[in-house]
């Protein structure tokens, strides 16, 4: 039954070759277990290969700190766990304040995580951050830095996954669509394009097309599909290390070794999930050019070389939907990260392999299951 | 013609906009203005012409001979243009084009960017006309980025705009008709150039002897045997070329080539390459228009019907952007696409648009006629097209050898846009537009497929850049200002 997707019967189908999809199926693979990844395009195809790359604790919902803090122990040692670097880079990630009035609402955040016992937060003054960002505007009062934060290559880090799966024996299926998933005695079969093939245990990771699988096993969840919009200008002089990012208005900012600046923050386009493409919005990509314009004077000059988007997932709370189904046994979800899953890649993949694995994890994720949209 | 050159001139919509003022831009504006279309035509040089008839109202040449009459046929649509009642917007380009997202919904409206002077605005048109032309196709051999090095089409330009001719000793290098052409107006203006390379493959003449009879019969005939005769006097031609490579240290001071079994090195000053051209399609690759990879060509051809519309509604694309022809049959085709877009605006019934066309199509049967036999015959040897050498630079922007691409191939990267992440190549300043080709052809050559089966650059806007200041003081369009009133 598995003929056409090669090797013998896998233990676990995954769904989806994101980076989500290429972690879990590596530490599925790292846990002995035999593994089938099933991709409609190609491993990185949309988000996982589009995004800013941002490597980021900083700014996090509480309930998917855990994931974060595990994930980020993993991005430290990231060229053992995958035999590439992944391009990663930690010159930390910085919020910077606007105003007075948002700097007081960063310190009762760092004091609540504080308490929380969490401390990869740090409130900075106008000082500390003009000495970690000396271009941003004087009118800024201080902010919040998380120094082991940083960012990576998105599409080399999906890629590197990918390799290092594929070598511990994980098979790799892409261009072939899933159909559809039927129970059958205590395993799951999963119908494609190209045939049917069964295992124990489901992963869907299917990204801004896992709403269809979910559905499919009588699990609706309201997802909603995006088009984060992100822009690169052509090279400037270096001015800026850690990456930088706004909560009032929308700005995420990082400027690469070669002196390109990424300039994204989640200004949204058009996403067309059914044709794989996006269409840009001209006008948010001109207000995201205006808050760089306000916060580095220095930029004001420089081109504006690419804009792209990718197709992406988000839930109506901004959360991922991450663990086991809340109906079935062998079919686990994770999918919807909401514009911030990269990071969580790594780590995401480790705590789901082990769910699979052992059928528990010792990482908190309660807040995040499917169960909070069941009606 | 209305002419404009600030951007708060432009309307906020037009039925037709026209990009590119070569032959085919020229004549779809004047057929769409003929119509009573509002056409706006936009064109990122002072003056009209396009490439082929560039500088042709400005041109210090003035001896007529030096460029030849072909050049000045452009006279002609310069006039039918200027007396149009089209707006022609000069020294203004076009960043970006996609599907209209707010307004009256008609089928293939388009939101389009623009840029003059600096300022930027968004506008939008019922239908738009490509007619982005053709680009050289690129010529990637060992030290073809040291300076000194040009291709022979950069050197017409600077011909017909400045009346600028190449210094010292020029050697010319490649195959096709328009490097004759180039090497015949720019030796008219002086340019001592004492050696042609001619790489044009041996095996092609048996291949496009079969279309010989058609070639016989075109007008190509005449004008290619005036060229070839020209030539000869004063010049050396090698013939048969296989390998050319360009040494120098800070600039070219030579150039080696090999043909038959013999390697010669001869010293230069500037070392002129031209292989073809191709259609530029950066446009409409960045509009998501879909691409066929044409063997004969070796080069990408967008899909289109026979008014040229492509498959984005209300995208046509005219001209050689669509396939390589000339001029004469671009402005042929401006006219049939102008008339296609006349339609579907509902000005032009089916019977009336069909009865304009008519004539205009056996005139495109008779231009086209020969043109299969010198596609055949100057289609560009695979050597001098996927970069035997692994030190040769393949894209010059990020500086990414051939050998760099293959050894990346045999990590599983399988197509161009996975090897920008990997490589960085085509992400640099020209954004792959002008190694994607190669790039798609070297994958293909390692992978042992078809180039339609590796696909090319997905190439993102803008599709000409635009600074931050520029795109930060985007005027809000009317649709955005009502979105927040209401």
């Amino acid at each position: 039954m598995s003929g056409v997707f090669g090797g013998g019967a896998p233990d676990v189908i995954v769904i989806g070759a994101g980076i989500h999809g290429c972690s879990t199926a590596l530490h599925c693979a790292m846990r002995g277990l035999k593994v089938l990844v099933i991709e409609k395009d190609h491993a990185g195809r949309h988000s996982s290969g589009v995004n800013a790359g941002g490597v980021r604790q900083l700014a996090r919902h509480v309930a998917e700190i855990p994931l974060s803090v595990y994930s980020m122990e993993l991005w430290h040692r990231i060229a053992q766990l995958v035999d590439d670097d992944c391009g990663f880079t930690s010159d930390g990630q910085v919020l910077v304040a606007e105003s007075e009035a948002e700097y007081d609402s960063f310190r009762a955040r760092v004091t609540e995580l504080n308490s929380f016992g969490f401390s990869h937060e740090e409130l900075i003054d106008a000082r500390e951050l003009r000495r970690l960002v000396p271009a941003v505007a004087e009118t800024c009062p201080g902010g919040i830095v998380s120094r082991r934060d940083g960012a990576a290559l998105p599409f080399k880090t999906t890629q590197a996954f990918r390799r290092k799966a594929e070598a511990l024996g994980v098979r790799f299926c892409e261009g072939v669509r899933v159909t559809g998933i039927q129970a059958e005695g205590s395993a799951w079969t999963v119908s494609t394009n190209v045939g049917a093939v069964r295992a124990a245990k489901i992963v869907n990771a299917a990204g801004a097309w896992a709403d269809r699988i979910a559905a499919d096993l009588g699990e609706p969840v309201p997802l909603e599909v995006i088009a984060p919009m992100l822009m690169i200008t052509a090279r400037v002089e270096h001015f800026i290390k850690p990456v930088v990012i706004l909560r009032g208005r929308k700005l995420s900012f990082k400027q690469f070794a070669n002196g390109t600046v990424l300039i994204g923050g989640g200004h949204l386009g058009r996403a067309l999930r059914d044709q794989n493409t996006t269409v840009l919005d001209w006008a948010k990509l001109a207000e995201n050019a205006k808050t760089v314009w306000d916060l580095f004077p220095i930029m004001r000059g420089t081109t504006i070389v690419r804009a792209w988007a990718g197709i992406e997932a988000r839930m109506p709370d901004d959360l991922p939907v991450f663990g086991k189904s809340r109906i079935h046994e062998g079919i686990f979800h994770q999918f919807g990260f909401s514009a911030h899953g990269f990071q969580l890649g790594p780590g995401a993949g480790a705590v789901m392999a082990e769910l699979i694995a052992t059928g528990n994890t010792n990482t908190p994720i309660s807040g995040l299951g499917i169960e909070r949209f069941a009606a | 013609m209305k002419t404009i050159k600030d951007v708060a001139a432009l309307s906020e919509c037009y039925d037709l906009l026209v990009i590119g003022a070569g032959p085919a831009g020229m004549a779809a504006a004047a057929t769409g203005a003929e119509q009573g279309l509002s056409t706006l035509l936009i064109d990122e040089n002072p003056a009209p012409g396009g490439q082929i008839y560039r500088g042709i109202t400005t041109t210090p040449v003035a001896a007529k001979e030096t460029l030849g009459a072909d050049y000045w046929r452009g006279t002609d649509l310069v006039r039918d243009l200027t007396a149009s009642e089209a707006t022609y917007a000069p020294e203004t380009t076009v960043w970006s084009v996609g599907p209209a997202a707010e307004g009256p919904s008609d089928p293939g409206r388009m939101e389009v960017g623009v840029s003059v002077g600096g300022a930027a605005r968004l506008i939008q048109a019922r239908q738009v006309i490509a007619a982005t032309g053709a680009l050289e196709r690129p010529f990637p051999i060992p030290g073809w980025t040291l300076p000194g090095v040009m291709t022979a089409g950069g050197a017409q330009i600077a011909l017909k705009t400045s009346g600028l001719v190449p210094d010292g000793r020029v050697v010319v290098a490649g195959s096709g008709p328009l490097l004759y052409l180039l090497t015949a107006q720019l030796r008219a203006a002086g340019a001592k150039i004492s050696v042609m390379l001619d790489t044009t493959p041996h095996e092609n003449w048996g291949r496009a002897i079969r279309y010989a009879s058609d070639f016989l019969r075109s007008p190509y005939l005449g004008k290619g045997l005036k060229l070839l005769l020209g030539a000869h006097r004063g010049m050396r031609i090698v013939r048969g070329i296989t390998a050319i490579e360009a040494d120098g240290d800070s600039r070219v001071r030579s150039v080696r080539f090999r043909h038959g079994s013999k390697e010669e090195e001869l010293p230069c000053d500037v070392l002129l390459l031209h292989q073809g051209v191709v259609p530029n399609i950066n446009l409409a690759n960045a509009v998501g228009c879909a691409l066929d990879w044409d063997d004969d060509q070796l080069t990408w051809v967008p899909q289109t019907d026979e008014w040229y519309e492509t498959s984005v509604k209300g995208f046509t694309i005219a001209g050689d952007g669509a396939g390589i022809g000339g001029a004469e049959s671009a402005a042929l085709r401006g006219r049939l696409a102008a008339l296609g877009a006349g339609h579907r605006l509902g000005r032009l019934s089916a019977k009336d648009r069909d009865q304009m066309a008519a004539p205009v199509r056996t005139e495109l049967m008779r231009a086209g006629r020969g043109r299969r036999f010198l596609d055949v015959l100057y289609r560009p040897a695979k050597a001098f097209r996927v970069p035997k050498a692994d030190d040769t630079i393949v894209c010059r922007c990020e500086e990414v050898t051939a050998g760099k691409l293959r050894e990346t191939v045999a990590l599983g990267v399988a197509g161009p846009n996975q090897m920008k992440s990997f490589l960085r190549c085509g992400m640099g300043p020209c954004q792959g537009r002008l190694c994607g080709l190669t790039v798609t052809e070297l994958i293909a050559d390692t992978r042992g497929v078809s180039p339609n089966e590796v696909g090319g650059y997905r190439l993102r806007p803008p599709i000409k850049p635009i600074t931050l200041g520029e795109l930060a003081a985007l005027p809000k369009t009317p649709a955005a200002i009502k979105a927040v009133e209401r």
